[in-house]
């Protein structure tokens, strides 16, 4: 059965722990309103909601960008508002991060972008690294393209190659920021494979932000629903599917009534035009 | 109603001051960080060397090419108005003090100002918008010692060379013009060439003005492209805006560098 949002979900072996965190850029506007989430290690865990909702901020305060205005959130065993500069950077190394449109660097070639975090973390010789950079490569099904520049690829061939780069130092924990967005059908069930795939064999924890609501469904184990900055369902897949809550129906069937508008907020149409009875 | 119109004018002008004295605490505060997070770019100098072909190597076309016509036009001028005196054997003495004191460090870095620095806040501010610069931060990389640092550094070391080459250049160009083409005497034009410019009051002020403007244009450049709002608009304001601050910068610094360096009487 789907649990209440208010919840404070409880797992065995937390990676990823928020309590009660709020955030606003400014006082007035917050973002993120009294969140609570757990996610278990070794999981594939969804946060959905539409565009503006506020998850792609979560996302940002898991990965230390931001800081919470309230609450706490505990990430790798690290409390996020504690961590100093070197702090951050130490937990960064324990996480890999797959961008929206791939964020590959223009000026380096496939091979070169998947060895960055290697070049500039570890001390491995060359030898090393080209078989972690075939390795990596081969796991996206990309070891043939390691000459290409990153402008020769599609969109999700680049989404791939920076799967591998964000995978190179072999992360605890992987976050998705929208990884289906733009895909064609055959590139998406690739993303989405190999999502699950890197996971179960990394033994890694997986957190995918995501509006591509029915096909995230197919990988994920636990998803949090968000609206305005609130958690406002969570459960399995099966339990989502069969939600009763309306905001949640209307987001999974993808219908334009429901509890979210069609229209923007605006004055009277008659005001507009200028219609209104003198 | 005028009082209305005065606050808001004074209103107007208080935030755009603000607005600029706050920005530039901002930069000051960006170039400190930079200098002290530099040690990437000088242990891994191959980072700085890269950097150093882009804006010093790439750009040598045109400084040369410039320096020549620059040297060329130079000399025609300077003969025209030397002959009058009965002086035209001095010529080498006013296409050299013309270059190495003012014309080589300004005019190369205003050049370098439009060739390399624009390339560097568009290099950066596209690297920005395309979250280049975050999938950095996100892997533990500080983009400031990786990106960053390198290009300052890079830009800072071409731009005294590229002027030097400018000077040579129009020298060379004087000499084409002064001696091949209109017939001074080559032993005047080298030997008071060599007689009059000093290697610390000419030279080394030379130097020293195209090391500031280096140092301005680079810093102006990184900048402009790390703080660029992030959009196709944003990195075009912030090329546009690299380009006229540093040449704004460049002669500025010059007119305070000059007034320092070659008052008091110093100068033989």
């Amino acid at each position: 059965m789907q649990q209440s949002p208010a919840a404070q979900r409880v797992v065995a072996h937390p990676i990823v722990e928020i309590r009660k965190l709020s955030f606003g850029y400014d006082a007035k506007r917050p973002v993120l309103r009294s969140i609570d989430l757990a996610i278990e290690r070794g999981s594939v865990v969804g946060i959905m909601g539409q565009s503006g909702c506020g998850k792609t901020t979560l996302l940002r305060v898991i990965m230390g960008a931001l800081r919470p205005s309230a609450g706490e959130a505990r990430v790798l065993g690290h409390t996020i508002k504690e961590l100093d500069r070197e702090g951050l950077y130490a937990m960064r190394r324990k996480m890999g991060m797959l961008f929206q449109f791939g964020a590959l660097f223009t000026d380096q070639s496939v091979y070169e972008n998947v060895a960055f975090p290697l070049r500039e973390h570890t001390d491995l010789s060359e030898d090393l690294i080209n078989d972690l950079v075939m390795l990596k490569l081969n796991a996206v099904g990309l070891r043939g393209a390691a000459h290409l520049a990153p402008t020769e690829l599609s969109g999700g061939m680049a989404r791939r190659v920076a799967l591998a780069r964000s995978i190179a130092l072999d992360p605890q924990l992987i976050l998705y920021d929208e990884p289906f967005t733009g895909l064609d059908p055959i590139s998406f069930g690739v993303i989405v494979r190999l999502i699950r795939e890197l996971n179960d064999s990394l033994g890694a924890t997986s957190i995918i932000v995501t509006h591509d609501v029915q096909e995230a469904l197919r990988v994920v184990d636990y998803v949090y629903f968000m609206a305005a900055g609130r958690v406002i369902a969570q459960g399995r897949p099966d339990e989502i599917r069969q939600s009763s809550e309306p905001f949640v129906r209307q987001f999974v069937n993808g219908s334009s009534e429901g509890p979210v508008p069609f229209h923007y907020p605006a004055p009277a149409y008659d005001a507009d035009l200028e219609l209104a009875t003198h | 109603m005028r009082v209305a119109d005065v606050r808001a004018r004074l209103e107007r002008l208080g935030s755009g001051v603000t607005f600029h004295v706050l920005r530039l605490g901002f930069a000051s505060r960006f170039l400190a960080h930079l200098v002290m997070h530099s040690g990437t770019a000088l242990r891994r100098f191959r980072l700085t060397t890269a950097e150093i072909y882009f804006a010093g190597v790439l750009s040598l076309i045109i400084i040369l090419v410039s320096g020549l016509f620059v040297g060329m036009v130079l000399a025609l001028q300077g003969y025209e108005t030397l002959q009058r005196f009965g002086a035209s054997e001095s010529l080498g003495v006013l296409v050299a003090l013309s270059l190495v004191r003012e014309l080589g460090p300004v005019v190369a870095g205003l050049l370098f100002a439009s060739r390399a620095g624009s390339a560097i806040t568009a290099e950066i501010g596209l690297m920005k918008a395309t979250e280049q610069l975050s999938a950095m931060e996100m892997m533990a990389v500080d983009p400031i010692a990786r990106v960053v640092a390198p290009r300052f550094w890079g830009g800072v070391l071409s731009m005294p060379l590229l002027a030097a080459l400018f000077s040579a250049m129009g020298i060379f160009g004087g000499y084409l013009v002064g001696v091949q083409l209109i017939g001074v005497d080559p032993g005047a034009f080298w030997s008071q060439m060599q007689a009059a410019v000093d290697l610390r009051n000419d030279i080394l002020n030379g130097v020293i003005k195209s090391v500031v403007f280096g140092v301005a244009v680079t810093w102006i450049a990184v900048f402009e492209g790390y703080d660029a709002p992030p959009t196709a608009e944003g990195v075009s304001r912030a090329t546009t805006r690299t380009v006229v601050t540093s040449s704004l910068a460049i002669l500025a610094l010059d007119f305070v560098l000059t007034a320092l360096m070659f008052t008091g009487g110093t100068h033989q």
